[in-house]
């Protein structure tokens, strides 16, 4: 997952920008996708107007409408607004205790290979439950509320970090070690000076994954729960049992929005604290 | 009650013992029950530069390992009697989240030095490596010269009277591996530590050296010693005088016969 992810930003960096001049650069940065956003855009409303007669238009409604009903609207725009800011809400705590815990336990990973062995089969293991299974066993036990919303996040979103934290720890050279053991460190000291700084890329990188798993995490639960104040995945399953196309098309680019920011954020946060000395090998 | 010695010959001897390394017949036999190494046996006086060449996968990284205390030899001794060994590893090892300064000044950090010490060892050993100037630079954006620099600089700052040298030239192109052949042997004439050099080029090893040992592989042990005669400081020019390049022959026939 992580290798993915670095590939793509490798990728990025791999074209040669260097030589073209400032306005073609531009023009090779912006154009293909722009040309392909516009192919996107006639395919959208050739669906809408040319396949779908105005009985089933609901299916997919054209931009301008969807924009109209769903953001132009106050009371649409702010209901969707609101479960954002549920939404959104219960994905960060979730992520923020997806972090201390994960840390915490690849740290005693990394310090125990006894912990380690005890402890990872497991963490596979829950990767490996379809989260959809675990949900309801989770409103059974803690209930329909924002509690349970947030342990959802915290089960999706907990193993990347974990695996990414734990690897990052491990990353550093033997002969680095080698170098800490000759000059006496302690443990604490060559987890500081070391280990720590040595994880923050991988570490990096399983937060960026487990922001957007937690995102997800949490409009699977709402979506699910469907009690208390209404958060984008009650508002998804409303808008789909009312027939509202718009408006839920709306909720699912918002719902789009919150996952993009979330992944830009750490990959801005990441940028400024290891952007300085971090090169993508 | 014996009668004491005389003060200043105990003063002379115990100098002596002080940064030497002595290796007594050292052997080593990894749990996988690899014989690496069989009855090893030299030493490095203070002042001397000696240097091991041998194929690779003979036994040279080992041997370093043990003298440094990183491993424990299975026959044999190791008396080292230096309060500080300093090790100069093949790869820079540099952590390349601390800038050029902050990576010099890491062992005066482990070893508890207090700060305003330690900011002066550092300059110092920033300069003798001639990276005055490249204190903030972070190491991605250095060359593999200068990072082997910052590796000498940081090993440099403890002041160790003994240095291992473990192919720390290996990786990089013959001008530039001369070139630092030359300062690291001006550092040695300057700082007076002891060298114990490991490498693969027997042009390094002779230029360096004061005296070479050759090894064979499996299991590693030394099947010849040469003498060093030139004097130091060595001039780059030696490399071609007929002297060096007939000595360099006959170390390479030892190594070419194991
Ligand atoms: N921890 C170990 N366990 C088993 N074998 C080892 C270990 N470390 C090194 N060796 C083996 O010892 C031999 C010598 O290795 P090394 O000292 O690195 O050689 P050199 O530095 O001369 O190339 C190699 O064959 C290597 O595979
Ligand atoms: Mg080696």
């Amino acid at each position: 997952m992580t290798a993915q992810v670095d590939q793509l930003a490798d990728k990025e960096r791999l074209i040669d920008f260097k030589q073209l001049s400032r306005g073609r650069r531009l023009a090779r940065l912006t154009l293909p996708p722009l040309v392909f956003g516009v192919c996107f855009l006639i395919v959208w409303y050739a669906i809408a107007y040319l396949v779908l007669d105005e009985k089933r238009r609901f299916l997919l409604s054209p931009l301008h409408e969807v924009l109209q009903v769903g953001f132009f609207d106050w009371d649409n725009f702010s209901r969707i607004l609101k479960g954002l800011w549920w939404t959104g809400r219960v994905s960060l705590m979730g992520l923020l205790i997806s972090i201390v815990i994960g840390c915490l336990l690849a740290m005693a990973m990394s310090q125990s290979k006894l912990v380690e062995r005890a402890v990872f089969p497991y963490m596979v293991t829950l990767q490996a439950i379809p989260i959809l299974a675990m949900v309801p066993l989770i409103g059974f036990w803690w209930g329909y509320g924002q509690f349970s919303r947030v342990i959802v996040c915290v089960v999706i979103s907990l193993f990347p970090i974990v695996v990414n934290t734990l690897l990052g720890l491990q990353s550093a050279e033997p002969e680095m070690h080698d170098m800490f053991t000759l000059h006496n460190a302690g443990r604490l000291t060559r987890l500081q000076k070391l280990m720590f700084p040595a994880a923050l890329p991988a570490m990096f990188a399983g937060f960026r994954i487990s922001a957007g798993l937690s995102v997800v995490g949490a409009i699977v639960g709402d979506f699910f729960f469907g009690q208390g104040p209404a958060g984008l995945g009650q508002l998804l399953r409303r808008y789909v049992n009312n027939v509202q196309g718009e408006e839920l098309l709306a909720t699912i680019i918002v719902s789009s929005i919150l996952g993009i920011v979330v992944f830009w954020s750490f990959g801005l946060l990441r940028k400024i604290v290891i952007g300085k000395w971090y090169e993508a090998a | 009650m014996q009668p004491k010695p005389f003060q200043e010959s105990r003063i002379i001897e115990s100098k002596v013992l002080q940064n030497s390394i002595i290796l007594d017949d050292v052997g080593k036999v990894f749990p996988n029950g690899k014989e690496v190494l069989r009855d090893v046996s030299f030493v490095v006086n203070p002042g001397e530069f000696v240097s091991l060449v041998g194929p690779s996968g003979c036994g040279k990284s080992t041997l370093l390992r043990i003298v440094s205390g990183l491993l424990e030899p299975t026959f044999g001794t190791v008396e080292s009697h230096s309060e500080h060994i300093g090790y100069v590893f093949q790869d820079p090892t540099l952590l390349p989240w601390r800038t050029v300064a902050q990576n010099v000044r890491l062992f005066t950090e482990l070893h508890g030095i207090e700060a305003r010490e330690r900011q002066a060892l550092t300059a110092d050993a920033i300069q003798l490596v001639g990276l005055s100037g490249f204190e903030h630079y972070y190491p991605k954006t250095l060359s593999g010269g200068m990072k082997m620099r910052v590796s000498l600089a940081r090993t440099l700052t403890l002041k160790p009277p003994v240095l291992l040298f473990d192919e720390p030239f290996g990786a990089v192109d013959e001008v530039l591996r001369d070139r630092l052949n030359e300062e690291t042997q001006s550092l040695f004439l300057s700082e007076g530590f002891a060298g114990l050099f490991v490498t693969h080029s027997i042009t390094e090893a002779v230029f360096m050296s004061s005296k070479v040992h050759v090894m064979s592989a499996s299991p590693g042990a030394i099947i010849a010693s040469f003498d060093i005669p030139f004097e130091y400081p060595r001039e780059h020019g030696l490399r071609f005088s007929s002297e060096f390049v007939s000595l360099s022959k006959s170390v390479s026939q030892v190594l070419r016969a194991s």
